[in-house]
């Protein structure tokens, strides 16, 4: 198989104009007559979906929760990158371009990444327009802050509550093609498979959550833009009903998974506080601003927040100051993650589990007093109080590493199509755009992107070239999808088991932090397959599901999203184990500086993975798309 | 910790449901009360029982879709989101209610779930600003004044989770639209459809079985998100003025 990114030729700066001039375009009378489904209703579904019917198509659109509203993009905190240079502090569409492909340390096309950064700035003039109330100065100008350890303020934002925003903006988009008729509405509906007609995808089949119903819709093209699959290691910043079922489903259709591996791991986040725990609650990185981390120099069990004060000033490391003393405690999200996880490895880890780091404002609140402190993150400390129940303004915070985002995601083209035709995958279900780590508030503006500006366009030359007749429900591609589906569901309820679907989704959890977590090396990898595949056939054999498969059942929902992480957790390993390079988000033990630092390896990896299912039990086959870099030079990270 | 549960199951929006006591022990107070519902469906499928459905995603407070009634308030006796309670607000040994949001307009699906789509079709009657994709001004064209941007801000936190319906002895849902309208009202984008919007969404809340206004505030005491009654008030002010002087006045359809 030969994949093709279809990357314009010419001129970075040049590419995107020239493709959308290039692509084809559907006449507006003719519009009317094809049918698009839309998978997800976050900030790339939503978008998506409500250009879509604005243009004219007939847009399905569906989400499982209870309203498109609450797609967990609404959780997104910090922000939204555009390249305005409002702030006249020297930004620009290439600076945006250029920070974006170093921080996906090499791993991201340089085509995607320049078109993400010249959309961007459309984004937000859309965003406004709409009424998404962004922060402003005094003069009524839109408010700008720096993020994530950037050099420029770009970064827009509506409180802490940026992703909430910016999803209820394109809500309302939707909302208004729905009254239009334009769009019609699926919610607490399920996509539990994607049906191919002559090597095309013509529809989904679907699982109505409150009935049980498994119904076949059919269409011209199918867009993906169902997330990330983050809760694959259970606990995560995640949703807990985000899920791959959907993505995992195409891709055992045919579309190819890219980068599986690339996680992000968040440094700070609020540690586990015992076996019940069923979700990780982010802070803010802007913590790190003001915060210190340190444990003790000698390990002391069971350490509290608040007897922290009286570990004395000698007895303290401040590991991140004293390895990296040039960043400090603002090194990037891999290297803060590693590091913590480093120092509880070797027992000085703090807390009742002796898996955090604290996180001390004590230095801050004395240097700017308290009444600063709060302005600048009363809102994170309250939240951290509300949960942990220990007050920061008194006593450090206790952070810990937790998994965030994920980079890879299907493999798409420069048109966001993956490799099945009439197949796309938007927002962060695709692998696009953040190569092997992302940077903060770049989420955002990638879902946006894909979904308000660029899948508008790209779609068209698609359909174009395709007939609008349309397929009817009736076709034996979709008679076997849904005896497939509904065969899974039944055998899922015979079982009868004795363990319930969140202990085999815990055991997962576990193996994956484990073994493809942070830092990973050949033998964990390996022994993380053998244990997946055992779990995977116990789950088989002894998952108990109760009730029945026509009434609203949760369990039954969560066993058939376990038995999809199961398998990609499989494949995770894989990618991780074929990949013996530290980069981004991944980081092999055996690809380091003398001084432990990550360490890429250009000659070999400069490519993405991605990979083809092969059939039940079979080993995937790995494919390389190899990145070409035109206009950037390739250069290690330092934060020393 | 241990807890006694009293918890509303009801099969399906057509069966009779009722009151179910349940114990739950090794309850810790670190847990939030979803996990403690976890600890509790875990326990009720290891005795073959079927387990508590209830509606959660996020667990952060952010999303709304959590929304259970605790001990006679909206996600219990604190000012959050259910999934940000915690069992250190209870003693050991306490009694727990825990009942679905009541209101005719959000029928119940099964047991703590109810329906709340009429909230959305509130929203499509015209919840938006009628721009297409691409197209519009620069974003700093139009300078909003940072005092109007930060109130139409507070309006919009509102996570439509439903708790100003369920905490309303009407089951009014006048705090949950009016901090829609109140959003659009402030902001310059939201002026050429401001009469519209506002009689649109009304007459769709209306259509919608939800009560009117009680005025006792009980919507702003328990609504996670801190939003104000006094958006209730410019909503009216919106809506009367609205109807004094706007050309016509449609019922349905959102704008082209």
């Amino acid at each position: 198989m030969k994949l093709e990114s279809k990357i314009p030729a010419g001129p970075l700066a040049e590419k995107w104009s020239k493709h959308k001039f290039n692509l084809k375009l559907v006449n507006p009378a003719n519009k009317r007559k094809y049918d698009i489904i839309v998978v997800g209703t976050g900030l790339a579904g939503a978008s998506a979906a409500a250009s879509l019917g604005e243009l004219g198509y007939n847009v399905k659109a569906f989400c499982f929760q209870d309203s498109p509203r609450r797609a967990h993009s609404i959780a997104a905190q910090g922000g939204i990158n555009a390249a305005k240079n409002y702030q006249n502090d020297g930004d620009s569409i290439y600076r945006l371009f250029y920070d974006t492909i170093k921080g996906g340390d090499y791993r991201a096309r340089e085509g995607n990444v320049h078109r993400l950064a010249e959309v961007s700035v459309s984004i937000i003039d859309q965003c406004v327009a709409q009424g998404v109330p962004f922060a402003r100065e005094y003069g009524g100008l839109l408010a700008n802050r720096s993020f994530g350890g950037s050099q420029v303020s770009r970064t827009f934002y509506a409180r802490g509550q940026t992703g909430q925003q910016l999803l209820l903006g394109a809500y309302s988009a939707l909302n208004r093609q729905i009254s239009n008729g334009k769009v019609k509405m699926y919610n607490r509906t399920e996509m539990l498979d994607v049906v191919i007609v002559d090597g095309k995808a013509r529809g989904i089949i679907t699982r109505d959550l409150v009935t049980g119903k498994i119904e076949s819709h059919s269409a011209h093209a199918v867009v993906l833009c169902t997330g990330g699959y983050g809760n694959v290691f259970y606990l995560s910043t995640n949703a807990k009903n985000s899920n791959v079922t959907a993505a995992w489903r195409a891709h055992k259709k045919g579309a190819l998974f890219g980068n599986p591996c690339f996680t992000q791991i968040h440094p700070t986040c609020i540690p586990v506080s015992g076996d019940h725990q069923s979700k990780l609650t982010l802070m803010s990185e802007s913590l790190r601003n003001d915060g210190r981390v340190w444990t003790p120099k000698v390990a002391v069990k069971g350490l509290k927040a608040k007897d922290a004060a009286k570990i004395g000033e000698a007895d303290r490391d401040y590991f991140l100051e004293r390895r990296y003393p040039s960043f400090g405690n603002l090194v990037p999200r891999d290297v803060a993650s590693r590091n913590a996880k480093m120092v509880c490895d070797e027992g000085r880890g703090v807390g009742a589990t002796g898996l955090a780091v604290f996180l001390d404002f004590a230095d801050a609140i004395k240097r700017d007093g308290r009444k600063t402190i709060e302005a600048k993150y009363g809102n994170l400390f309250d939240m951290y109080q509300q949960i942990t129940g220990d007050n920061p303004y008194d006593m450090p915070m206790m952070i810990f590493p937790a998994v965030h985002y994920t980079m890879g995601g299907l493999w798409v083209d420069y048109n966001l199509m993956t490799s099945v035709p009439g197949l796309y995958a938007l927002g962060e279900a695709n692998f696009s755009d953040h190569g092997a780590n992302r940077l903060g508030a770049s989420a955002l503006m990638q879902g946006l992107a894909d979904g308000y500006f660029v899948i508008p366009y790209t779609i068209g030359d698609y359909l174009a070239g395709l007939p609008w007749e349309k397929i009817g429900t009736d076709r034996p591609e979709f008679k076997e999808a849904i005896d497939k589906v509904n065969t899974r569901v039944n055998k899922l309820l015979s079982i009868k088991g004795k363990k319930t679907v969140d202990e085999f989704h815990r055991e997962l959890g576990l193996t994956m932090w484990e073994y493809c977590g942070m830092s990973r090396n050949e033998p964990g990898l390996k022994k993380a397959k053998t244990k997946i595949q055992a779990l995977r056939k116990e789950f088989w054999e002894n998952v108990t599901v109760l009730g029945s498969a026509t009434e609203l059942n949760h369990e039954l929902e969560k066993a058939g999203r376990v038995a999809d992480f199961m398998e990609l957790g499989e494949l995770m390993v894989d990618d991780a184990l074929s990949r013996s390079e530290s980069c981004g988000g991944h980081f092999r033990e055996e690809s380091a500086t003398p001084d432990g630092e990550a360490m890429r390896k250009d000659d070999e990896f400069t490519y993405v993975s991605a990979w083809e299912y092969k059939g039940e039990n079979q080993q995937e086959e790995l494919h390389k798309e190899l990145l070409i870099f035109e206009n950037v030079k390739l250069t290690q990270r330092s934060y020393k | 910790m241990k807890i006694n549960l009293k918890v509303w199951r009801q099969k399906g929006q057509n069966t009779k449901g009722g009151f179910k006591t349940y114990n739950v022990d090794h309850v810790s107070p670190d847990m939030s009360f979803l996990e403690m519902f976890d600890i509790l469906n875990t326990d009720l499928i290891k005795k073959n029982e079927e387990p508590v459905a209830f509606d959660h995603d996020c667990r952060e407070g952010i999303c709304g879709m959590c929304s259970m009634y605790i001990n006679g308030h909206p996600h219990g006796p604190q000012q959050t989101a259910t999934c940000q309670l915690h069992m250190r607000t209870f003693n050991d040994g306490d009694t727990i209610t825990v009942e679905p949001w009541r209101a005719k307009a959000f029928p119940v699906i099964k047991d703590l779930v109810v329906d709340r789509s009429a909230f959305d079709r509130i929203q499509q009657a015209g919840g938006f600003v009628s721009v297409n994709t691409g197209g519009v001004p620069d974003g700093n064209e139009i300078p909003v004044p940072k005092k109007v941007a930060d109130e139409a801000m507070d309006a919009a936190t509102c996570i439509g989770c439903g708790a100003c319906v369920a905490a309303c002895k009407n089951a009014s849902a006048m705090l949950f639209v009016s901090a829609k309208v109140a959003q659009f009202a402030l902001l310059p984008q939201g002026q050429p459809e401001r009469k519209d919007r506002a009689e649109r969404m009304v007459a769709q809340m209306d259509a919608e079985g939800f009560g009117s206004c009680t005025n006792t505030y009980a919507c702003e005491a328990e609504c996670p998100k801190d939003i104000k009654v006094t958006n209730i008030a410019r909503m009216n002010r919106e809506y009367f003025s609205a109807m004094l002087t706007s050309y016509e006045v449609k019922t349905s359809g959102g704008g082209d």
